[in-house]
């Protein structure tokens, strides 16, 4: 019963700052909402018992890489966007369409489902079982995955560095 | 307990809500964080489904995908850089040019 309130709970706010996302116009809204959904996810993976992805996920998600966008977010001095006006086939034809999309697949899965999950406070993902896990069976995904983060540091410090004086200069005028 | 479907629809909400914000965002920041949006709704399903058939590895498979979000934020976050810097805009509409 308390699995059922609060995955209500926050999965509520997951869907309310989800649909606050996109309603936004300034973008430093947008990544708050962004946030505020992240956090909530944590909460549903500390239901279903992953203990290490719900630690990382606020960890990693909304603290580094939305530290990241709303530095980003801040720097370039981002304003409010201008609003475009969708087309009239999208209003008549293609919410109408998603929205049936959604129920029946809703639907479908809810009609076709096991109910086993983890007990409240029963963690299948600790840190131990997981590092064991990310250090045996996956250590050369593991290994790649810092090569990769390796060349994203490299690739992020070539492209927003400063050009070096004698090349060409951004242009303004254009 | 839980159905394992009510974290699917769940996970399925914020993947339909990252695409549609991929799609009438125009900000290109905004654009980028519909992205992550839909990495966060796949990452729930792998850890719904994790549990469901207790399988450790899907929660691994998280533990990567956010590693190559990390990844992908922080060069995503150069180009927004570098684009702002040549055209002084964050308007996908007036990036349509490959040549300055």
């Amino acid at each position: 019963m308390l699995h059922l309130v609060l995955f209500t709970i926050f999965g509520a706010i997951c869907v309310a700052g989800a649909v606050n996302l996109l309603v936004q116009r300034h973008p430093i809204n947008s990544a708050l909402s962004l946030i505020a959904v992240m956090a909530s996810l944590a909460v549903e993976y500390l239901l279903l018992g992953a203990e290490f992805v719900a630690a990382v996920q606020v960890i990693i998600y909304a603290g580094a890489i939305m530290v990241l966008f709303v530095f980003v977010i801040m720097l370039l001095n981002a304003g409010e966007e201008e609003r475009t006006k969708g087309s009239r086939v999208a209003t008549w034809f293609g919410i109408p369409a998603v929205l049936v999309g959604g129920v029946l697949v809703a639907w479908t899965l809810i009609q076709h489902s096991g109910t086993s999950d983890a007990a409240l406070g029963a963690l299948p993902g600790a840190p131990k079982t997981i590092g064991w896990l990310l250090f045996h069976d996956f250590l050369l995904p593991f290994e790649v995955t810092s090569l990769l983060i390796l060349i994203a540091i490299m690739g992020a410090v070539v492209l927003a560095g400063r050009p070096e004086s004698g090349a060409q200069q951004p242009r303004s005028e254009g | 307990m839980i159905p394992l479907s009510y974290y699917l629809v769940l996970s399925g909400i914020l993947f339909a809500c990252g695409v549609i914000g991929f799609l009438i965002k125009r900000n290109i920041i905004t654009i980028f964080m519909s992205i992550e949006l839909m990495l966060n709704g796949v990452n729930l399903s792998f850890v719904a489904f994790a549990a469901q058939w207790h399988a450790l590895s899907g929660q691994v498979f998280v533990f990567f995908v956010m590693v190559v979000a990390a990844a992908e934020a922080a060069v995503g976050l150069a180009i927004i850089i570098a684009v702002y810097r040549t055209r002084e805009t964050l308007n996908v509409d007036q990036v349509n040019l490959l040549k300055l």
